[in-house]
């Protein structure tokens, strides 16, 4: 690999880090109000990339008949026992309906009842095809003037000069190219982070999870690096699922109103409560205390409830159809095993990510956050990731003044550009970038709450990953690429590692269990009143410091400190 | 869970190496050729982008696969998932895209 990179320089109103469903639709709406020109810079290719790739079988955040935006905020609230932003969740629910309206002119196909009305499934979801979303949002933006789309181009660093952003830099995942791309207003949409745990299928299948495998937390990484605040992180997602396949169990629990079972075919869902959380929880206790495997009771449904289940699966986990049909176990005669995944930190699902007003301006002036990268505002989901996508864009186009770009940033780019030549470097380290992956997933699995310990930890364990952690971070300037697809690589793992690093931060500064699974702190194993308010974080001249906020309680807030 | 790609059947039409949203599949000769096997997410969407069949997705043996294997043609609005089973039966399973899903 030579070890000069050419670099490419841009200019754009708006540049948008990621081209998932957020990104996307954040670009649609600034295509179709405004004349400002738009970049997306997306490191895969926007036709599939983000949670959508495979496919999503219903619209999880949707107001159906009799119910209100407020309920959405409210049930919200509750399954994250208090630690929300109402402003955030109310904006966004105000939105769910007007995005699915939208999403249907661009062709998404949704299920009907006779009279043309949406058919519910359940209080707050509807049911649609979901196998091809992606795809029809990414030709919309294809379609959308003013708009350009670099895919395969990955950005590493913000360009940040007295609290304000003004661009970033990434480089080519194909070319040997530095993109110094610089904007008015900068939007992440970059998802969450999977990857920093040990996941269920170490081996061969490592990648089968739940997350994107791909979401490896560059947003959260190159905004905490540049300062910005976050909230949150300490309560991680944790999902349960289908086992080996890791493939979603609410279609089967809300298709086919399965219900949850131990080896001995109790219903132990009802012990543990039926917050996300609890019922993460109570399969994770039932095998502890002996009663697993746990399942979803399926024996026994119609071979046509059967049937439908295979062609669900096939529009967004097809491995599962395939494990179904080539084991002979069919769901209709053999109940499907459950586990709980390894944990996740995605602002979609939880509360954790960037701290923002109402409008998803992050505290670095001109930065916005969307979708999974942004906090605050638990199971948005898809609907949720659109809205924010709006209301940022929206913002965006009211507040948008052309800036002189500071003459001092071109040494940060330098610097940038440095780094990535150091990485590119013939060289041949003791460690390589996949070695200090496997190394902080063990350390997070086992230290940080993982699956081997039943995502429980205490504070001398979290103290011990904190500096296992800070070591791999140390051998981490050491990883070599030998293109620029291993420079990737060498990023992913950077981003992960000082993902963990707030992370675990977090985790020791709430010093109660608010959230069973989700932070069990075996040293604090009640909720205390006194963490009834966020737990933020912030990195200042290399060092991270902990901010305690109070819950918002009105309909707006904006940064103030 | 990964893919593996047929080299007689590959057209080298390059779709799969767009859509592959790991970017893991890249071209080598002329033919497409998955790079990082384990890295795949399963999400098939290169299995459904390619005109000739020549991509199958499987399960691998440690998430409990018995070896077969699945692929994807369209016809319209149509998708025909054929699974072609580690016994040499083949079962298909035809989905329309405009119909949504029951559960």
């Amino acid at each position: 690999m030579s070890k000069k990179l050419c670099t490419i320089k841009l200019y754009t109103d708006v540049l948008i880090i990621g081209g998932g469903t957020a990104g996307c639709y954040a670009a649609l709406t600034v295509s179709r109000r405004s004349g400002l020109s738009v970049l997306i810079a997306e490191k895969a290719n926007i036709w599939r990339s983000g949670c959508l790739a495979a496919g999503v079988n219903a619209i999880n955040a949707y107001i159906v008949p009799g119910h209100t935006p407020q309920d959405y905020v409210r049930y919200a609230a509750n399954d994250a026992n208090g630690i929300v932003r109402p402003d955030l969740l109310l904006t966004a629910a105000e939105r769910f309906n007007a995005v699915t309206a939208d999403l249907e002119k661009l062709g998404l196909v949704i299920l009907k009842n006779k009279d043309g009305s949406y058919a519910a499934r359940g209080n707050r979801n509807i049911k649609i095809n979901g196998e091809n979303l992606k795809p029809l949002l990414a030709k919309a933006v294809q379609q959308a003037s003013n708009v350009q789309v670099l895919n395969h181009v990955n950005m590493t660093d913000l360009l940040v000069q007295d609290g304000r952003v003004f661009g970033a830099v990434g480089f080519s995942l194909q070319d040997a190219v530095l993109y110094d791309i610089r904007a008015g207003a900068v939007l992440i949409a970059t998802g969450g982070a999977a990857g920093l745990y040990r996941p269920n299928n170490p081996g061969f299948s490592r990648h089968k999870m739940w997350y994107p495998p791909f979401n490896t937390g560059a947003g959260y990484a190159m905004g905490i690096r540049a300062g910005a605040e976050m909230t949150t992180f300490e309560m991680r997602f944790i999902a349960l699922r289908c086992k080996d396949t890791i493939a979603p169990t609410g279609t089967i629990a809300q298709g086919v109103h399965a219900r949850q079972v131990n080896a001995r075919g109790d219903v132990y869902e009802k012990q543990y409560g039926r917050t996300t959380s609890e019922r993460v929880y109570g399969t994770v206790r039932e095998n502890q205390l002996g009663h697993g495997p746990c399942y979803l009771q399926t024996s026994g449904i119609s071979p046509e409830q059967e049937r439908d289940l295979l062609k669900a699966y096939l529009n967004m986990a097809p491995s599962q159809t395939l494990k179904w049909v080539e084991s002979g176990c069919l769901p209709g005669r053999q109940d499907v095993e459950i586990e709980g995944t390894e944990p996740y930190i995605v602002g979609g699902h939880t509360a954790s990510g960037y701290w923002v007003n109402t409008q998803r301006e992050s505290t670095i002036h001109a930065l916005y956050a969307a979708g999974d990268v942004a906090g605050g505002c638990p199971q948005k989901y898809v609907t949720g990731a659109l809205a924010e996508g709006e209301i940022a864009a929206e913002d965006i186009i009211r507040k948008y003044r052309k800036v002189k770009q500071p003459s001092a940033l071109d040494v940060q780019v330098q610097c940038i550009a440095a780094a990535y030549e150091t990485i590119l470097k013939e060289q041949t380290p003791v460690y390589s970038t996949e070695e200090l992956e496997e190394a902080m997933q063990k350390v997070m699995d086992v230290y940080a709450g993982g699956i081997s310990s039943n995502y429980q930890f205490n504070e001398k364990q979290l103290s011990i990953a904190a500096d296992k952690i800070d070591r791999l971070t140390a051998l981490s300037s050491y990883v070599a690429a030998e293109n620029m697809h291993e420079l990737l690589f060498a990023y992913e793992l950077k981003d992960r590692l000082t993902v963990c690093k707030v992370l675990i931060a977090h985790l020791m500064s709430r010093k109660e269990t608010r959230w069973h699974a989700f932070n069990e702190n075996l040293d604090y194993p009640n909720t205390n009143d006194r963490y009834l308010g966020y737990v933020n974080s912030r990195m200042i001249g290399g060092k991270l410091q902990i901010l305690f906020r109070d819950l918002v309680k009105g309909a707006s807030y904006e940064h103030k400190d | 869970m990964s893919i593996k790609i047929d080299r007689d059947r590959c057209v080298g039409c390059q779709r799969c190496t767009v859509v592959c949203p790991g970017s893991l599949i890249e071209m080598q000769a002329g033919k497409a050729v998955m790079k990082y096997p384990r890295d795949c997410w399963g999400c098939a969407s290169c299995v459904k982008e390619c005109p000739a069949e020549a991509i199958a997705f499987f399960l691998g043996a440690d998430i409990g696969g018995s070896g077969s294997t699945m692929t994807v043609s369209e016809s319209g609005d149509v998708l025909h998932w054929k699974i072609h089973c580690w016994d040499g039966t083949v079962k298909v399973i035809d989905v329309d895209r405009k119909n949504a899903n029951q559960y």
